[in-house]
């Protein structure tokens, strides 16, 4: 039964894959925008953009040019971008490491941050601190991401400036690594100072990345929790005389949780959508910056690579907490 | 590495420490910081989008040299090539090579890289986007220390396109041996830094070239962090985390030059703000165009929009280019405006309509200034309605010549000659000009074969003259670019718009 949800699931993210290449592909060649005009100076003829036109196979009808694509696709040849010259694959999964550590420290702080909100609050329920608590937290939801990050920037950066503000490594340890996980790696060569020096460079956009997200699993763990400590069973275990921080930590929370972890995958998938605006800030060297540059400089094959891989990113942490939930939930697992 | 809790603190109070240190610009400057405005997406500095992009040159330009050395007011001046000319019928070029250069691998730079760099560039087969310019020459080869080509399409402006976009010399033989993609991965140039290391979209780091032809650079080395965000540049700046930045809001130049520890210098540099018109349905009325003209006040937009940071002009060429007559001036008069618009039939009652396109925050105060011209517009009978658009679309319609009426943009042209602003900007012919009428190509034709220099940018003052006339064009001002940096360095500004650190020096 798992095992056929499962292949039920990953046909279901094949299928989703070719729409998404497929919508991509076609917006972008209909969208205003063409590299070869934006790389002509103004004394070009019209032979010339025809010249350019076949050098990068634009000149190609769009159907035609997506078969060829895909065709590479299919081989792990995502074309070769126009502004670096280098395979799409190669550059995209140079950064995609970096953009992953980013956002799984941002989930990392959010559920922390999150989850502390929730069960305080929850503890003292009905008190001035749970009001307090609701107000940050909506403060904590009102502001986007971006603009935490101009006030962590402003605050950490300038006024306080204890944290680096702008990009991945200090370029006197960038290391050479196996792998671009710097930050896992880095634990496992036993490179403190590297591990130091990363946190200290991830620490403030991965900061601006949880705190909205925090404020989201605060408000619905905590709903969650309160909704609980009205069934029967935690009533129960009240009356076996155990202690409230006992009920809601024992008894409590691994029910209250399930909710949460599903908007948890849901928002992570966000998370990682908002690493483009967040990157770009921070000058951090991920997918989102390379996503901009590739945007704005019109580079056909270096946005589709970069789609192409968000999309699969989504779908696979949306497979992934769907296979948790089931785990969790013993309803859904026998079922 | 052993690690126990107590070393790991020590560790972490070292970092703390570290990171609260004094800003740099308090310290003497050892390993000079640049945060720069953009990414550079490819060392090959010949092909590609970002081989004609003008902000990334200055980075180009620290590794590899040009043919001919640009200074840093645009004037030529000899640098890989020590000389340089025609034969007497203009059917050969010849070039003479400097000796003793070195590649940054420490092997012998020569002739036949010259030849070999200008054949490639000419080469369609390589994709360099200025293939069209360097394919007037051919049959390149090399005498001695001297390269000779033959003029396959005579261009006046050949040798100076020999220190502006896609002008390089690249090494022949490394390239030769590790390939595009080795080049990309290890470049090597002649120029004042040596590459020592590169993560994209982060940083380069940059070792002076100790054998560098033109002085070794004062910067032993020289980190350039490319931080796109503006505000975030001007927080790196601000904290002490970087020297020098570049492209910033008039503003927080303002606000920071004057701040201990840090300076300023903002000088004019070669891009300009300009609004095109199309000879399309109301712009085809002289007296639309030159009320259109003589009703905005650019220097009020300067003072209040700009923080008085623009040059007004009133041709599309600054005092810096080469044809540039200070004789043209073209007045703003509000009065003049209203009597050309009710030549024509129409007042503040009565207003000629049509479309401005501008882009939103390209660059300083686009869209701002058009708001403001619109508003001086509507004060004498014109009724323009703004529609915005990327700069992307806008190449596209220029190409496709479709832009509205009028439409807003800037054009650079750091090589200071008029063949690459008026010319390229007001021919006809070209896919990227706007104005098609017959009068100009006629008079603009001739130039662009014009063998006696005199004569030649005689006849472009007088085409600037006449477009001004006639009102087919509306420059608007040459803009001024704010670097910011901390008062340890002095930094020389280049008409360009480059940020060079080969010549920035300790203060």
């Amino acid at each position: 039964m798992f095992l056929r949800r499962l292949l039920t699931r990953i046909a279901t993210t094949l299928v989703t894959l070719l729409g998404v290449a497929v919508i991509v592909f076609a917006v972008i060649r209909i969208v205003p925008g063409d590299p070869v005009a934006m790389m002509l100076p103004p004394g070009a003829t019209e032979a010339d953009i025809a010249r350019l036109n076949a050098f990068y196979g634009l000149d190609k009808s769009i159907p035609e040019q997506f078969f060829i694509w895909l065709g590479g696709v299919v081989q792990g040849d995502f074309g070769t971008s126009i502004t670096t010259r280098q395979p799409v694959l190669g550059l995209v999964l140079s950064r995609l490491p970096a953009t992953l550590e980013l956002s799984i420290m941002a989930l990392v702080i959010a559920v922390a941050l999150g989850g502390l909100v929730a069960l305080t609050g929850t503890r003292l329920r009905y008190t001035r601190t749970e009001g307090a608590l609701d107000v940050a937290n909506g403060m904590a939801l009102s502001v986007p991401d971006f603009l935490w990050g101009l006030v962590l920037i402003l605050l950490f950066g300038v006024l306080w400036p204890v944290f680096t503000i702008s990009g991945r490594v200090s370029p006197q340890l960038v290391p050479e690594f196996a792998t671009s996980f710097f930050l896992f790696e880095s634990v496992v060569r036993l490179r403190f100072d590297l591990w130091l020096d990363l946190v200290q460079h991830m620490l403030m956009p991965a900061l601006a990345l949880a705190i909205p997200l925090a404020a989201i699993i605060g408000q619905l763990l905590k709903q969650s929790l309160k909704e609980t400590m009205h069934l029967d069973y935690v009533t129960l275990a009240r009356t076996k005389g155990y202690s409230e921080n006992h009920v809601i930590l024992r008894e409590a929370l691994r029910n209250a949780v399930l909710p949460t972890l599903t908007l948890i995958g849901v928002q992570f998938t966000f998370l990682i959508g908002g690493t483009v605006i967040i990157e770009r800030l921070f000058s951090y060297e991920g997918l989102g910056n390379m996503a901009i540059d590739a945007v704005i400089n019109r580079d056909l094959p270096l946005i589709q690579g970069i789609v192409l891989l968000f999309a699969l990113l989504f779908t696979l942490v949306n497979l992934a907490v769907d296979l948790l939930y089931a785990v969790l939930n013993p309803r859904l697992r026998h079922a | 590495m052993k690690l126990s809790r107590r070393s790991l603190l020590k560790m972490s109070a070292a970092t703390v420490t570290l990171s609260v240190a004094l800003p740099a610009f308090a310290q003497a400057i050892d390993e000079l910081v640049i945060a720069y405005n953009v990414n550079l997406p490819s060392w090959d500095p010949t092909v590609g989008p970002s081989a004609v992009n003008p902000t990334i040159q200055g980075l180009y330009q620290s590794v590899f040299d040009q043919f001919i050395l640009q200074q840093p007011d645009l004037t030529p001046a000899p640098g890989l090539l020590t000389d340089w000319g025609w034969n007497e019928d203009r059917t050969q070029v010849w070039m003479d090579v400097r000796e003793g250069v070195k590649w940054h691998d420490g092997s012998d730079f020569s002739a036949e890289d010259v030849a070999w760099s200008l054949a490639r560039a000419a080469d369609p087969a390589t994709g360099n986007p200025i293939q069209f310019v360097w394919g007037t020459l051919a049959n390149h080869r090399v005498e001695g220390n001297r390269v000779i080509a033959d003029v396959a399409q005579f261009d006046p402006t050949i040798f100076k396109w020999m220190y502006f976009l896609t002008g390089y010399v690249l090494p022949k033989a490394y390239y030769e041996r590790v390939g595009a993609e080795g080049f990309e991965a290890a470049p090597i140039g002649t120029g004042p830094y040596k590459v020592e290391q590169y993560e994209r979209n982060a940083f380069v780091r940059l070792r002076a070239n100790a054998d560098y032809w033109n002085g070794v650079p004062e910067f032993e080395t020289v980190t350039i962090r490319f931080v796109t965000d503006a505000a975030s540049r001007v927080a790196e700046v601000e904290s002490g985390r970087s020297h020098v930045t570049l492209e910033i809001p008039y503003e927080e130049y303002d606000r920071l030059r004057d701040r201990s520890g840090l300076a300023g210098v903002a000088a004019p540099v070669s891009d300009i703000a300009m609004i095109f018109f199309n000879d399309i349905d109301v712009m085809l009325d002289e007296n639309v165009r030159r009320a259109a003209v003589h009703a905005v006040d650019k220097q009020l937009i300067i003072d209040r929009l700009l923080s008085g940071y623009g040059v007004a002009i009133s041709t599309l060429e600054t005092p810096e280019y080469a044809a540039f007559d200070p004789t043209i001036e073209v007045a703003y008069d509000p009065d003049l405006a209203r009597e050309l618009l009710a030549a024509s039939g129409y007042s503040t009652d009565n207003p000629v309509r049509f479309t401005i396109q501008t882009t939103r925050g390209f660059k300083p105060k686009d869209y701002e200034m058009i708001q403001a011209i619109v508003g001086m517009w509507r004060r004498v009978g014109i009724e323009a309605e703004i529609e915005v658009y990327e700069v992307a679309r806008h190449y596209e319609l220029r190409a496709a010549d479709q832009l509205a009426p009028a439409a807003f943009y800037n054009w650079g042209n750091s090589v200071g000659d008029p063949t690459t602003s008026t010319g390229f900007a007001m021919f006809g012919p070209s896919p990227h000009s706007v104005w098609d009428s017959p009068d100009l190509i006629e008079m603009i034709g001739p130039l662009w074969a014009e063998p006696d220099e005199a004569t030649r940018i005689q006849g472009w003052k007088d085409v600037s003259r006449y477009i001004a006339e006639h009102a087919y064009v509306l420059p608007l001002l040459q803009y001024v670019q704010p670097i910011l940096h901390a008062s340890g360095v002095t930094v020389v500004p280049h008409a360009s718009g480059a940020l060079l650190p080969h010549l920035m020096t300790r203060a």
